[in-house]
């Protein structure tokens, strides 16, 4: 090693020079945005709950059952997703169809949240374009397990996102999570 | 003899300004350490912590600290000195506390017919007190790393033992520079031969006259406030250090005992140093610039300037000795002792020769 490495007060001043600068653009930038000038940002920070980055339109959010015109579910139960799921969390009851031309409808539609791994696979398998992952949910924990299950009613009142990714209807509040 | 009262009363308050200075800054390092740190990251640092929806940049945070460090459960391990392992924090915090006390933060204030010197303790031998109160700090460190029957504990006090003796054997001697300069163990008269300007221009600040003994000086110093880059006692990333067991305000009186020793740092670097609380051209009786100007202002003025200017000073210092340790890595313990012994020490002793022969050279006081 040179001797002005073994010393090494130059590389401590010029380390020292590289955090010093960053803190007073920072903090020039902090108190210009104070003083008005919303577009100076001295963080790069962003502060989660109140601010949120647009999601790609591509994440696999909290699911939703796409409605028919008049409101009833798209599902026809075929039951395609409750076999590719490889977590095996939706669970279908099938019932007729009062429709005759419709030969099946779902009963129950339940997911188990805990249980899913959010693969995207029944929203692929799906032959009717019954499930999407587009509501833009990322936040429904629960306390407890069952409150994690989400069932048929629960899943078809939820909207798409927005275009910039913001959920499109309130995020399901389980019951045992008292706001 | 009602001028007794008067007497207490004004030592009192000395006392007073000192001890709420020193805690108020020990306090508010906390939050300056969170928010520099951030600030120097692009971050933002701590900013949840509000009453009432009341936020204040993150000023709440060293409250909400405190009051879950007094909540905390106090854990003794079950081996431990229970009498060793409680007054260990106690003497760390204690004699970190004291160490401020011969500082000066003014120059001697003249009131009604008194002579008040802005200092805590006037002490002629006030350098020499600092040093030994910052030493027997270490104490407490090592006792805590004794009384915890923990190996890594112990492995913390005694690395915190051997880096105390490194570091306050490197500042003593490059501390002798500086007296041999000004000529006087006393703090307030090495202030205020620091007041004299050389050539008529330039303040004889301590920085100008013993360039090399700052650099030692302070690379010592924060080696003596067990900080990143030096703080192979705690070693976070390795031994958790002496304060493994600690839980609670214990623990907390331990981190506060490193910051209110940062402060005794960087006030003693400033006294030393950076001309204490002398202003550049400040007189007695107001401003006497180099270029035949003056400005004439009240003794009360004068004081307060100087009072403002030596906060200032310690703040700036503060600011600093931040910007260090969240610049550097930590050294080995090896590196850190090689650094003391082979580094600063013989540094420190060059230095005062060279300072000797200059001084009988220029016969210069």
């Amino acid at each position: 090693m040179k001797l002005v490495q073994r010393v090494y007060l130059r590389e401590v001043f010029s380390g020292l020079g590289l955090t010093a600068r960053h803190f007073f653009r920072n903090m020039g930038r902090h108190v210009a945005h104070a003083l008005g000038r919303k577009d100076a940002r001295g963080a790069v920070t962003v502060q989660y709950p109140e601010e949120r980055r647009p999601y790609s339109p591509r994440l696999r959010s909290l699911h939703r059952l796409v409605r028919r015109e008049d409101g009833s579910p798209r599902c026809v139960a075929c039951m395609m997703c409750e076999t590719v799921c490889p977590a095996r969390c939706i669970y279908i009851v099938a019932a007729e169809h009062p429709n005759p031309e419709i030969e099946k409808v779902c009963r129950e539609f339940t997911i188990d949240l805990g249980k899913c791994v959010f693969c995207g696979y029944c929203v692929e398998a799906c032959p009717e374009d019954a499930i999407r992952m587009d509501t833009g949910i990322l936040e429904f924990s629960s306390y407890s397990r069952e409150g994690m299950i989400y069932t048929k009613e629960m899943l078809l009142a939820l909207e798409p996102a927005g275009p910039d990714g913001r959920p499109g209807s309130p995020v399901p509040i389980p019951p045992d999570r008292t706001p | 003899m009602t001028a007794t009262l008067a007497d207490v009363g004004i030592a009192l308050g000395r006392v007073a300004f000192v001890m709420l200075f020193v805690l108020n800054l020990g306090g508010l390092m906390t939050w300056v350490e969170r928010k520099q740190s951030a600030i120097m990251q692009d971050r933002i640092g701590a900013n949840r912590a509000s009453i009432f929806g009341f936020r204040i940049m993150g000023l709440l945070h060293p409250l909400a600290d405190a009051i879950k460090m007094l909540t905390k459960e106090e854990f003794y391990p079950a081996r431990a000195d229970r009498v060793l392992f409680s007054l260990a924090p106690f003497v760390s915090v204690f004699f970190a506390l004291v160490a401020f006390a011969s500082i000066p933060f003014g120059d001697t204030l003249r009131v009604a017919g008194r002579e008040v010197p802005l200092q805590a303790l006037t002490f002629n031998v006030g350098i020499l007190y600092v040093f030994a109160m910052l030493s027997l700090g270490v104490y407490g460190v090592m006792m805590a790393g004794w009384s915890s029957a923990n190996n890594y504990a112990l492995l913390g006090g005694q690395r915190a033992a051997a880096l105390m003796i490194t570091a306050e054997v490197a500042i003593g001697a490059s501390i002798v520079g500086v007296v041999m300069v000004y000529g006087s163990l006393n703090m307030m008269d090495i202030v205020r031969a620091q007041g004299a300007l050389l050539g008529g221009w330039l303040p004889k600040w301590g920085i100008v006259t013993q360039p090399l003994a700052f650099v030692l000086f302070l690379t010592a110093g924060i080696a003596a406030t067990k900080r990143i880059p030096f703080d192979m006692p705690e070693g976070e990333s390795e031994i958790i250090g002496y304060f493994v067991e600690y839980s609670g305000m214990k623990f907390g009186l331990f981190v506060m005992a490193d910051f209110l020793e940062t402060v005794v740092i960087s006030g003693m670097t400033v006294s030393l140093f950076l001309g204490g609380w002398q202003i550049p051209y400040l007189e007695p009786a107001g401003f006497v610039f180099p270029w035949d100007a003056t400005v004439a202002l009240p003794g009360l003025a004068v004081s307060l300037l100087q009072v403002g200017a030596f906060v200032l000073k310690v703040v700036v210092m503060i600011w600093f000795l931040m910007l260090i340790r969240w610049t550097l890595p930590r050294f080995r313990y090896d590196q850190a002792m090689r650094l003391g012994w082979l580094g600063l020490f013989p540094l420190s002793i060059a230095n005062i020769v060279l300072t000797g022969a200059a001084l009988l050279l220029w016969g210069a006081r």
